[in-house]
């Protein structure tokens, strides 16, 4: 199965990324910002990183990248797409997902393991856990904080859109310790948090069993290989 | 009036003009050169300078660029060495970082540099332009930057201004390393209010390169392109050269100039993956990065180093600022600049390289064979130098220097001498002093500032803060890693500057060995106070001698490094800080060992012997507020034979968690080891005291050298014992970890590790949030 992670100018996180796919046991395939072609991949992650230098507002640019205009036209004809931290703000930007994300409450960039609750197992992208399972993966941002107007909290909550929900700490402000979503079809999935810094022991957040040994990240991965498996 | 003032802004100084005006007036004292600083200059060109090259020589010869107060002292780094400390390094001293092989075709370049006069005017872009400098010289050596650390001294914790300092460099560091893509993997930060005039921002930066992608500054091959790269040109940092402007420039023109340059890390990270597309397409023949000095220094430079010289087209520079005057863009510390040197048949795929980064470039000219730096300004001449005498040949200073008037006194004024108080020796009181250190601002936990940055990205880090050493995965095909640690102690620097020295390198090559690495190479950032000042120039002296005699003693040579002087508050200079930097070699980071107790049920174990060794203590800063006497002793075979039983110990898997003892002592390290994984333990300190013939004080706070704590296994403990003995390592079985969730030291105190830790972490918030 092939994967593509897309680069803009200023991504940071497509090779890690691409690592996860590849232990995942999927092929990565790399996407430039200004291809106009998505090279027949089956899914496409958007990778975390300063796109453009988040000039402007986070993800707004590269929400109008070449790249940006058919992975919107294909995720609304059913191709999975996950959107990581600055990702998630390039999906909110192009309105694949609702709301907003601004800077954090406290001002501070902040760079934490996160414990999440995974609400809603029935996307491409999570398929993998248990529903209400709780993981933990890496967060680091400065603008995670997640807005929504009344009405469309109401109705994300309403429709069971929230996919992951901050546990413990909410490290944003996030309103309702929203940390992801999912659209209403399942294919679409973003999140501030990181999974692909926690797929291989090691490198991940520390667990009791060992130092760096979290990998709850790898299902996310594991999900979309399962999910194309099955489609 | 205009018009006419703009005709005169355009008139430039030639060097035709230059020879016909051999009596012009020229502000050579404003720029910092001394009369026979200027009169040599003359010599050298048989003529006045002109205005352009007079801003050249200036800031290439000032003491930032050219080191010519310490030069005559660096030399030793290269002088004492052996065959055997070079074997593994493939470039050394002088060029932008050294470069260490290490093993299976790897290679990796690291050094730190300093940026802390801009960070005092301006915290957060002279911190962010700090990593962006030190990252650049990464780059420039062939390497992909892996990692950045910082090394950070600030005034006294509770002064206002500090607040604004600490905020605003560490903001600079998160905002510009964070953004590059870049895992910020440990560093120091220390309060003292000697540094409260002038903090102290050094930054580290570490690349890995394949050893046939080295890269070197040097333009060598007449008829290649010089094209400069990246951001355009502004009127960053060009405070020194305003006096120029000013001749050109009626004075009530429009305002000369941030002198603090402004970062934008978008740039350098698209800068970076261009560069590395560029040096992966083999079009660059020498790449150098644009810093301090700016044009006149990448020109200079590299036409020096490859006995070259270039014709340059100033007026190609792409600018920010049409109204930039030539000296002005000589001068210009815009960040985000490379400069190139390209053959001509690959001119082509360097454009397409570069256009498909969107990164700006302009061709300025060419390499000529004849040793001469020619920049044109239009059609006029405005420099026709030797590169070699701009670049390398500036002047050599052996500054007086003078045993400082107060230091016998301050010797004599021990810890002993002043009877300080020590708490007795069963109570209460040595159970609030180890908390009082210990939630201290220098001893408390450092996350409010280390959670600011990114320590994931890339996915390679294997150890980082809090652990004593950063540790970076460079193959993941086999595991072969590296670390590195940095340390200095200013109050121990001040009490002896020789042995203060020798400190800073023991402990980081401790914290290296502690991680389960092999030290392999040292890099250092020496800051100190005005080198015009004889004492300070003595301690400067005493302080690189220490280093050098240290690291020939040690076996691992010195690769690079920088120097920072005028480091004062008025008159009163900064505690003499070289900030020493150790890397290791680790074949497989799989291997490697954290700070803390992982396991319930394991020996602690003490390495190495407790002295009576509190002056310029923690102990005696904090409980005392008191500075004297003389620091610990150094013995550097000890502390080989150390990391070697560490090593050995660590191959054969027998080490849960090694943390080496330093500020604070044993009480500290006891702390952090439990915090690192919310593990108690259990400790007695009796047989310390009576092996090492010490008291409880000493036993919790004395700062000992050559000291490290291990948790054992009980499986392995006839088996790392065995180790110690046949090396010759004295070690004590101090206590045994638990999950109690207390910390219990057997006849001073029992701390809740819970209560304790909230207080650990929320000093700094206190103070800084």
């Amino acid at each position: 199965m092939k994967i593509g992670v897309v680069t803009f100018p200023g991504t940071l996180d497509d090779r890690d990324a691409a690592r996860a796919i590849r232990l995942a046991g999927g092929e990565p395939v790399s996407l430039w910002h200004a291809d106009t072609k998505l090279q027949k991949v089956d899914a496409v992650v958007l990778p975390g990183g300063f796109s453009y230098g988040d000039y402007l507002r986070c993800g707004a640019i590269a929400a109008q990248a070449p790249v940006m205009q058919e992975i919107v036209k294909k995720a609304n004809q059913g191709l999975p797409v996950l959107g990581i931290c600055n990702g998630f703000q390039v999906l909110v930007e192009s309105h694949l997902l609702p709301g907003g994300l601004i800077r954090n409450e406290h001002q501070h960039f902040i760079c934490r393991d996160q414990k999440l609750r995974v609400e809603n197992v029935d996307t491409a992208w999570t398929n993998q856990f248990t529903l209400n399972q709780e993981i933990t993966i890496p967060l680091k941002n400065g603008e995670g904080g997640y807005i929504a107007t009344d009405e469309e909290l109401a109705r994300l909550e309403g429709e069971g859109l929230v996919t992951f929900r901050y546990l413990d700490v909410n490290p944003n402000g996030s309103m309702n310790d929203i940390a992801g979503l999912r659209n209403a079809r399942g294919n679409v999935v973003g999140l501030m948090p990181h999974p692909e810094h926690a797929v291989e022991p090691g490198f991940g957040p520390d667990t009791d069993l060992a130092m760096r040994s979290g990998v709850d990240g790898l299902q996310f991965f594991k999900s979309v290989l399962n999910a194309l498996v099955s489609a | 009036m205009a018009l006419f003032k703009k005709k005169i802004a355009s008139g430039v100084d030639t060097t035709a003009n230059a020879a016909e005006t051999p009596d012009k007036a020229q502000p050579w004292k404003e720029l910092g050169l001394k009369l026979e600083e200027y009169e040599r200059i003359v010599e050298i060109l048989g003529r006045r300078p002109t205005s352009a090259e007079l801003a050249m020589y200036s800031v290439m010869w000032s003491e930032h660029c050219s080191y010519k107060s310490s030069k005559i002292y660096l030399r030793q780094f290269g002088e004492k060495v052996t065959d055997e400390m070079k074997k593994h390094l493939m470039v050394g001293m002088g060029e932008n970082a050294g470069v260490v092989d290490i093993g299976e075709g790897w290679a990796v370049t690291f050094k730190v540099e300093s940026h802390n006069h801009p960070s005092y005017i301006e915290p957060f872009q002279g911190a962010a332009t700090g990593i962006g400098g030190i990252v650049r010289d990464i780059l420039t050596m062939g390497a992909r930057p892996i990692a950045v650390m910082d090394q950070l001294r600030f005034g006294a914790p509770n002064h206002p201004d500090t607040t604004r300092v600490v905020n605003g460099v560490v903001s600079g560091i998160s905002f510009y390393g964070n953004c590059l893509g870049l895992p910020n993997i440990g560093g120091e930060t220390v309060f003292d209010r000697v540094y409260q005039g002038n903090p102290l921002v050094n930054a580290l930066s570490i690349g890995a390169l394949r050893h046939e992608d080295l890269k070197l500054a040097i333009a060598s091959n007449p008829g290649d392109l010089v094209i400069l790269f990246g951001a355009r040109t502004g009127a960053d940092g060009i405070g020194g050269v305003s006096v120029l402007a000013s001749e050109t420039f009626d004075s009530d023109g429009p305002s000369r100039r941030p002198a603090v340059q402004v970062g934008d890390p978008f740039a350098e990270k698209v800068l970076i993956e261009c560069c590395l597309e560029l040096y992966k397409a083999n079009v660059v023949a020498g790449i150098q990065d644009l810093g301090g000095a700016g044009l006149s220094c990448a020109t200079s430079e590299l036409a020096s180093n490859g006995n070259a010289g270039m014709r340059v087209q100033l007026q190609n520079v792409l600018k920010r600022d049409e109204s930039l005057t030539p000296e002005e863009i000589l001068m210009s510390e815009s960040q985000e600049r490379m400069m190139a040197i390209v053959p001509k048949k690959d001119r082509k795929k360097f454009e397409a390289i570069v256009n498909k980064w969107e990164v700006e470039f302009s061709i300025l000219g060419e390499v000529i064979a004849e040793p001469r730096l020619y920049i044109n300004w239009g059609h006029e001449e405005i420099v026709n130098v030797p590169p070699r005498t701009v670049a390398h040949d500036g002047p050599v200073y052996e500054r007086p220097v003078a045993f400082p008037s107060y230091q016998d006194a301050l010797n004599a004024d021990s810890v002993h001498a002043r009877g300080l108080y020590r708490a007795n020796e069963s109570g209460s009181d040595l159970g609030a002093q180890v908390w009082q250190i210990v939630t201290s601002p220098n001893q408390a936990s450092k996350s409010w500032i280390t959670d600011q940055y990114d320590h994931y990205v890339g996915g390679n880090t294997a150890l980082a803060m809090p652990d004593d050493s950063g540790m970076i995965r460079v193959s993941e095909t086999s595991g072969l890693g590296v670390s590195i640690a940095t340390d200095a102690n200013g109050r121990f620097c001040q009490l002896d500057p020789y042995q203060g020295a020798r400190l800073a390198l023991a402990e980081a090559y401790r914290n290296v060995a502690v991680g389960g690495a092999k030290p392999m190479a040292v890099t250092n950032c020496l800051n100190f106070g005005s080198p015009e000042n004889p004492e300070v120039m003595w301690q400067f002296k005493q302080a690189t001698a220490g280093l050098a005699d240290g690291c020939l003693e040690l076996g691992i040579p010195v690769t690079g490094g920088n120097v920072s002087f005028y480091n004062q508050t008025g008159d009163i200079a900064i505690h003499p800080t070289p900030v020493v930097g150790v890397l290791g070699v680790i074949d497989d980071v799989a291997r490697r060992i954290p700070s803390g107790w992982q396991d319930a049920g394991n020996n602690i174990y003490l390495l190495g012997v407790t002295r009576d060794e509190l002056d310029g203590s923690v102990w005696a800063d904090v409980i005392h507020d008191h500075l004297g006497g003389r620091p610990p002793v150094v013995d550097l075979a000890h502390e080989a034979a150390l990391a070697d039983l560490l090593h050995g110990a660590s191959l054969q898997g027998l080490i849960e968690s090694a943390h080496d003892l330093s500020e604070a002592g044993l009480a500290q390290a006891l702390v952090e080891s439990c915090f690192r994984f919310n593990m108690g333990a259990r400790v007695w300190l009796d047989e310390i005291c009576e092996r090492d013939n010490v008291d409880r004080t000493c036993a919790l706070f004395s700062e000992s050298t050559g000291r490290v704590l291990v948790s054992i296994g009980r499986e392995d403990d006839v088996k790392f014992m065995g180790l110690c003995e046949a090396r010759g390592i004295p070690v004590l079985r101090i206590g045994v970890t638990d999950d109690s969730g207390e910390i219990e030291i057997q006849d001073v105190s029992t701390f809740d590790l819970s209560e304790m830790r909230t207080a650990f972490k929320a000093t700094l918030p206190a103070l800084f949030g």
